[in-house]
């Protein structure tokens, strides 16, 4: 009964409108990358909720890892001094 | 372990039993505890990964087995608009199923393993897509009922702790909005029409009412699923509190409709400000469960049936894919 195996499992990204950036939104399987960009189409925007399509095959992201984020987000933790809000400005500076 | 404790059939004690590592626990715990999602590479509680996995595999079968009755009535639907309408409905359960399966997937399972279970009859999927849909207004039933049903099962999913889960739902509550409205609009056109259309939006509602009311599942004090995933907030509330809300919101809307529910003990309860209603047929609901509702067998053959059709189509795409890789290697 079992076809044994998946097709390939392709990342899905859309742009809403013009202007936006491509957001993840979720997977689809396709033989190739055309198939993928078919089934996103009908999977993901049947209320047009996208203008433009991105497909990239699972199998290439690297992601970093949940385990590791601590030391790898860590060091920004205490570099305070990055936000605007850090430096008191006295009232009377405008524009600042 | 976990698992065991939890899925075991007939065990009334879930044994969480000690973990390796306490502190991953502990840890992932405080995330839940303070409403912050689970992420697929995130460590998780093994009983946390199969709970989703069974429910949320279960969840995508539903929507692709509940295409089936509504699909009965695509070619026979009464006008152009209500079958433009009909079929944009079947393909949103499509795409619900496919959303679902892949977040299925992140947790570690394949698509057609999710697929050969369904197939072989080992996966569960809704009780209610086991029953017939005989006429039009059953459309309209199920739209009004049984997407109603899914809505309040759904709307708390969104808030689920299992970030993939949580995300999918909110894009399928978007969308069942459309579905329930669509329903309850063909059982107002059928409700304001001919006394031959009444009496077929009443029969729909006297078959679809206990059957819509079973989709919440077993009464709280049977459900064996529920007190860890009430904890590990995969769920939000319990079977009885959806049913009861659903019940309290669906009343009136039959009121309205001046078509009444088939329950001689339905009450209004001032005091306790909900209402109170006959008890469910738990034995019919264990049957469908267990195989023998209506339809059980004619779903899982039509799902066969289509699966084994397509078969070539399948084979013939990774064939065609595969001589253009090696065409463009070729070329490399």
């Amino acid at each position: 009964m079992s076809d044994a195996h998946d097709w390939p499992l392709y990342e899905i990204f859309i742009r809403a409108r013009g202007g936006l950036d491509h957001k993840h939104v979720g997977s689809v399987h396709a033989v190739d990358a055309t198939m993928a960009v078919e089934h996103a189409r009908d999977v993901y925007t049947r209320r047009q909720e996208g203008v433009s399509i991105w497909v990239v095959r699972s199998g290439d992201i690297v992601a970093s890892d949940p385990a590791e984020s601590d030391s790898l987000f860590e060091p920004a933790r205490d570099k305070i001094y990055r936000h605007p809000t850090f430096y008191d400005i006295p009232k009377e500076v405008e524009t600042l | 372990m976990y698992t065991q404790g939890l899925l075991e059939q007939g065990s009334k004690t879930v044994t969480v039993a000690a973990v390796e590592d306490a502190e991953r626990l502990q840890r992932f715990e405080a995330k839940i505890d303070a409403e912050e999602k689970i992420e697929p590479k995130d460590w998780m509680p093994d009983a946390y990964r199969q709970t989703l996995i069974r429910q949320i595999s279960q969840h995508a079968h539903s929507e692709i087995v509940g295409m089936l009755p509504e699909g009965n009535w695509i070619t026979r639907a009464p006008t152009l608009l209500r079958k433009s309408i009909l079929i944009a409905k079947v393909q949103d359960e499509g795409g619900h199923g496919a959303y679902l399966y892949s977040a299925a997937e992140t947790l570690g399972i394949s698509r057609a393993e999710m697929i050969d279970q369904l197939l072989a009859g080992k996966a569960k999927y809704s009780s209610i897509f086991n029953y017939p849909t005989l006429s039009w207004a059953d459309i309209g039933a199920i739209g009004w009922l049984v997407d109603g049903a899914a809505i309040m099962n759904q709307i708390p999913l969104c808030r689920c702790s299992y970030g993939p889960y949580a995300r999918a739902m909110i894009r399928i509550c978007k969308e069942e909005s459309f579905h329930q409205r669509q329903g309850y609009d063909i059982m107002l056109k059928l409700a304001r029409g001919t006394v031959g259309q009444r009496r077929m939006a009443q029969d729909a509602l006297d078959r679809w009412w206990w059957p819509s009311l079973m989709m919440f599942g077993p009464p709280d004090g049977a459900s064996q699923h529920t007190a860890l995933s009430v904890r590990w907030k995969i769920k939000r509330f319990t079977n009885d509190e959806l049913r009861q809300k659903f019940v309290d919101f669906t009343v009136p809307q039959a009121k309205f409709l001046d078509i009444s529910v088939p329950d001689p003990d339905m009450r209004w309860d001032e005091a306790a400000g909900q209402h109170r209603f006959g008890e469910i047929n738990w034995a019919e609901f264990h049957e469908v469960l267990k195989g023998n509702g209506p339809c059980n067998r004619e779903r899982l053959t039509a799902r066969r049936n289509a699966h084994d059709a397509g078969r070539w189509v399948r084979e013939a795409a990774a064939a065609y894919a595969a001589k253009h890789t090696a065409r463009s290697v070729a070329a490399a």
